[in-house]
C-alpha cells in the first residue's frame, strides 16, 4: 500500500499537519475525527481523500434525529407485517425486510472504502458511544437474522464535527484528531489558484486584503470562510468587478462589493458599518 | 519509551490515556512518523490530543520535554544581542503580560536571568531552547504558562530557521480551561427528565397492534402512538449585567445546554434581583418588559424555576421598596421573590459566584434565606444537586 499516501489533490489543498494526519488514520486503519471553522473543507476532505487514494466513498450525513442503529441497519416490520397480510413468500425470511445501514455497506465493499460520518455533533449526546464498539472492532452483530457482520476491510472513517456538542472522552480515545486551522495568507492563495487557476494577480490580492480585513472585524458573530471567500471571488468574476473597486478608499464606498457573500447576518453587517463610520470619522478630524 | 513524555503531558493537565499511547507509538513503528521532529509533533498532536483548546498547552509540554532531542536536527543557537530581546519581547508582551513580569521583578532582571541562561548553553554547546522555561518561572507553574519566556523563542526575524512549530505556540487563545462544558450542563439537565408521549402519533406501537391485529382476527391494524418527548417545563430567570459580566460565558453555555434540552422552556432577564417585571430581549430591556405577575398567571405550577444570577449586590436591593438600581420599584425585591416562589413551589437558585465566597456577602445569604437554602454553585455537581430537590 504505498501508494496510499494522502498528498493532497489537484482541487483539495492539504497542509502538512493535515496530510500527517490522514495518513495515521489510513495506515493504522482508525476514524480520523476533523473539527474546525464551518467551511474550512471538512467534509470536502472526505471525497478528496476518496478521489485521491481511488476509494468508493459512503457518506452519512447527521441529522439531531439520527439514530446509531439508522447506521448499521433497519428492520421494517411493518413491511413484514403487511406482506404477511398479502401472502407474500418473501416473509418467511427475515432477511428480506433487513434494510442496511451506511456502516453495514461500507463493511461490506470490495475494496477498502471512505466512509464519511458528517456532523457527528448534530445527533443525540449519547450517539457518538453508541458506535464505540462499531467502530473499534469495526463489526456488529444483527440480532434479527443472528448475523454477525465484519468488515471485510476496515473502512478509512473521516468524522467531521462543527462543535455544536462536546463528544464523549471514549469516543475520542479511539479517533485519531485534526483541527483545520483557518488558512493564513500564504495557502490561501493557493486553495484560490486551485479553484480560479487564471485568475489576475491583482484581482485576488486585493480581494484577499479585504478579506482578512473583514475578518479582523472584532466581534463579528460569524467569521467569513475559505467557503465564503470562494463564492464571493465567484461572484466577483462574474460580475466582473475591476480590482480598484475593492481598495476604494472613499470610505463610504469601502463596504466590500457584494459583501452578502461573505457577511450572512444582519448584525454583523450593520456592526461592519458602525465600524466603517467611527474610523470615517476618525480620519475626517 | 516515550513514557517520560507521556506523564509529563498527564503532569502537565492534558489526560491522554494509555491506548492513545500505544496508538501513537504503533504509528511510530510503522514509520509514519518520519525523520523530521514536524512530522513527530503532528503525529503526536493527532494521537494524543484531541481538543483543539489543548494544543497550546501540549505545545508547551513540548517544548519543554524535547529540547535536547531537536537540536540533532537544528543547528545551534548562540548569541543573542540584548536589543534584539528587547524588541521581540515588547513586540510580542500584551500589556497584561507586561504587567505580569513587572510583578515577577521586572523586565530588566528577567532579560538578564534570560541572558545568563543562554550564555551558560552556549558554553555548553548546546542548543538554546532551554527559555522555554527560563526565568524562574516553569511552564506548569503557578501562573499556568510563562509568558515572556515562551514568546522570546518565537524569533521569526533572525533564527528564522530554528523556529519550531510548538514554540510558535498558534493555538495560544483556544486554551481556556472550561471547568462546565455544555456537554457535562446537558448530562447534568439530563436528570432532569420527565418522558411523556404527547403530540402528532407517529411511531409505530407494535404491542398494541399486535394485539388489535389478533383481536382483528390477523387481518393488520396498525396503532400508531406519538414519540416521546421530555415532558418537563422550565421558567428560566437569568441575571444579566453588571456583576453577572464574569460569569457571562459560564451562563451562556447554561442556557445554551438548557435550551436544547428542554422543549417546554422560558425565559427571562432580571438584573441584580426579582422586581415587578422581567424582560425577554435584552436589546429591547426598557421597552419590552412583561409583569412578573403575568408570568406568575401565564405558566402553571409544574414549571420548575430556575434562577441563575450572582446575588451579589446591596441589601437594600432585596429589603427595601425602591432598593433597585435601575428604577423605583414599589415594593421590596423580596415580596417579589416570594410570590414566584408561591406560584412554583419547585425553585432553585443557581450561582456562579464560587461557594467558599458566599458567606462574605450578605445579599447571598439573605437570597438563601429567601429560597430556604435552595441555591446550589453553577458547577456539574452543584447542578446535579439542584436537580435532586427540583424533583
Amino acid at each position: 500500500m504505498a501508494d496510499s499516501r494522502f498528498k493532497g489533490t489537484s482541487s483539495y489543498v492539504a497542509t502538512h499537519d493535515l496530510m500527517m494526519a490522514v495518513n495515521a488514520a489510513v495506515t493504522l486503519e482508525r476514524p480520523i475525527l476533523i473539527k474546525g471553522e464551518p467551511g474550512t473543507g471538512k467534509t470536502q476532505l472526505a471525497l478528496e481523500v476518496a478521489r485521491a487514494l481511488d476509494r468508493p466513498l459512503f457518506e452519512w450525513h447527521i441529522k439531531s434525529t439520527t439514530k446509531a442503529q439508522q447506521g448499521l441497519y433497519d428492520y421494517d416490520a411493518v413491511a413484514r407485517l403487511r406482506d404477511s397480510q398479502l401472502g407474500d413468500d418473501r416473509v418467511h425470511d427475515i432477511a428480506n425486510y433487513i434494510v442496511r445501514g451506511r456502516i453495514w455497506e461500507a463493511f461490506e465493499s470490495e475494496v477498502q472504502p471512505v466512509l464519511l460520518i458528517d456532523e457527528i455533533d448534530k445527533a443525540d449526546i449519547e450517539f457518538p458511544n453508541d458506535l464505540l464498539q462499531e467502530l473499534d472492532r469495526m463489526e456488529f452483530f444483527v440480532y434479527e437474522t443472528k448475523q454477525l457482520v465484519k468488515a471485510t476491510h476496515r473502512p478509512i472513517i473521516v468524522i467531521t464535527s462543527n462543535n455544536e456538542k462536546e463528544l464523549p472522552d471514549a469516543f475520542l480515545r479511539r479517533c485519531f484528531f485534526h483541527y483545520i486551522r483557518f488558512p493564513d495568507k500564504e495557502t490561501m492563495q493557493k486553495i484560490v489558484d486551485v479553484h480560479f487557476p487564471g485568475l489576475k494577480k491583482n484581482l485576488l490580492r486585493e480581494a484577499l486584503e479585504a478579506f482578512y480585513k473583514v475578518r479582523d472585524v472584532p466581534g463579528l458573530k460569524k467569521k467569513p470562510s475559505t467557503s465564503e471567500l470562494l463564492d464571493w471571488i465567484k461572484l466577483l468574476l462574474a460580475e466582473d468587478i475591476p480590482p480598484e473597486a475593492l481598495r476604494a478608499e472613499d470610505t463610504r464606498k469601502a463596504i466590500p462589493p457584494l459583501y452578502g457573500a461573505l457577511l450572512k447576518n444582519e448584525q454583523d453587517v450593520h456592526l461592519f458599518e458602525q465600524l466603517l463610520f467611527l474610523d470615517r470619522r476618525g480620519r475626517t478630524q | 519509551m516515550l513514557s517520560g513524555f507521556f506523564f509529563m503531558l498527564r503532569k502537565g493537565g492534558l489526560k491522554p490515556s494509555i491506548t492513545e499511547l500505544l496508538t501513537l507509538l504503533e504509528a511510530m513503528r510503522k514509520g509514519l512518523s518520519g525523520q523530521r521532529v514536524d512530522d513527530f509533533y503532528y503525529l503526536a498532536r493527532s494521537c494524543l490530543v484531541k481538543d483543539e483548546t489543548q494544543f497550546d498547552r501540549f505545545d508547551r509540554i513540548f517544548a519543554a520535554h524535547f529540547h535536547g532531542v531537536e537540536d540533532a536536527f537544528e543547528s545551534l543557537i548562540s548569541d543573542i544581542p540584548d536589543d534584539w530581546l528587547r524588541r521581540q519581547a515588547e513586540l510580542y508582551l500584551s500589556a497584561e503580560e507586561r504587567a505580569e513580569i513587572e510583578a515577577m521583578g521586572g523586565f530588566q532582571k528577567l532579560m538578564e536571568a534570560l541572558r545568563d541562561r543562554l550564555s551558560e548553553q552556549s558554553e555548553r554547546h548546546e542548543g538554546g531552547n532551554k527559555w522555554v522555561g527560563t526565568a524562574g518561572t516553569s511552564p506548569f507553574g503557578a501562573y499556568g504558562y510563562n509568558p515572556e519566556g515562551v514568546r522570546i523563542g518565537q524569533q521569526d526575524s533572525r533564527h528564522r530557521r530554528a523556529t519550531k512549530i510548538w514554540d510558535r505556540r498558534e493555538y495560544r487563545n483556544l486554551d481556556d480551561k472550561v471547568e462546565l462544558g455544555t456537554r457535562n450542563i446537558k448530562i447534568a439537565l439530563r436528570k432532569l427528565r420527565k418522558f411523556a408521549r404527547e403530540g402528532a402519533a407517529d411511531q409505530l406501537d407494535l404491542e398494541d397492534t399486535i394485539d388489535k391485529t389478533a383481536r382483528n382476527a390477523g387481518l393488520l391494524d396498525l396503532r400508531m402512538v406519538p414519540e416521546r418527548h421530555n415532558a418537563i417545563k422550565v421558567l428560566l430567570c437569568l441575571d444579566i449585567g453588571g456583576s453577572m459580566d464574569d460569569h457571562v460565558r459560564v451562563c451562556e453555555e447554561m442556557f445554551s445546554a438548557a435550551r436544547s434540552e428542554f422543549k417546554h422552556l422560558e425565559y427571562f432577564y432580571f438584573h441584580n434581583f426579582i422586581y415587578e417585571s422581567m424582560w425577554k430581549n435584552n436589546r429591547r430591556r426598557h421597552n419590552e418588559r412583561i409583569d412578573t405577575t403575568a408570568i406568575a398567571h401565564k405558566y402553571t405550577s409544574d414549571y420548575k424555576l430556575i434562577f441563575v444570577g450572582d446575588a451579589t449586590m446591596s441589601p437594600y436591593e432585596i429589603v427595601y421598596a425602591g432598593g433597585s438600581v435601575e428604577h423605583w420599584n414599589e415594593e421590596p425585591g423580596a415580596v417579589w421573590i416570594k410570590r414566584l416562589l408561591n406560584t412554583f413551589p419547585k425553585a432553585i437558585w443557581l450561582n456562579p459566584e464560587p461557594e467558599q465566597r458566599w458567606h462574605y456577602t450578605p445579599s447571598i445569604k439573605l437570597t438563601r434565606d429567601l429560597m430556604s437554602d435552595r441555591m446550589v454553585p453553577l458547577t456539574v455537581s452543584g447542578l446535579e444537586a439542584g436537580i435532586r430537590q427540583l424533583h
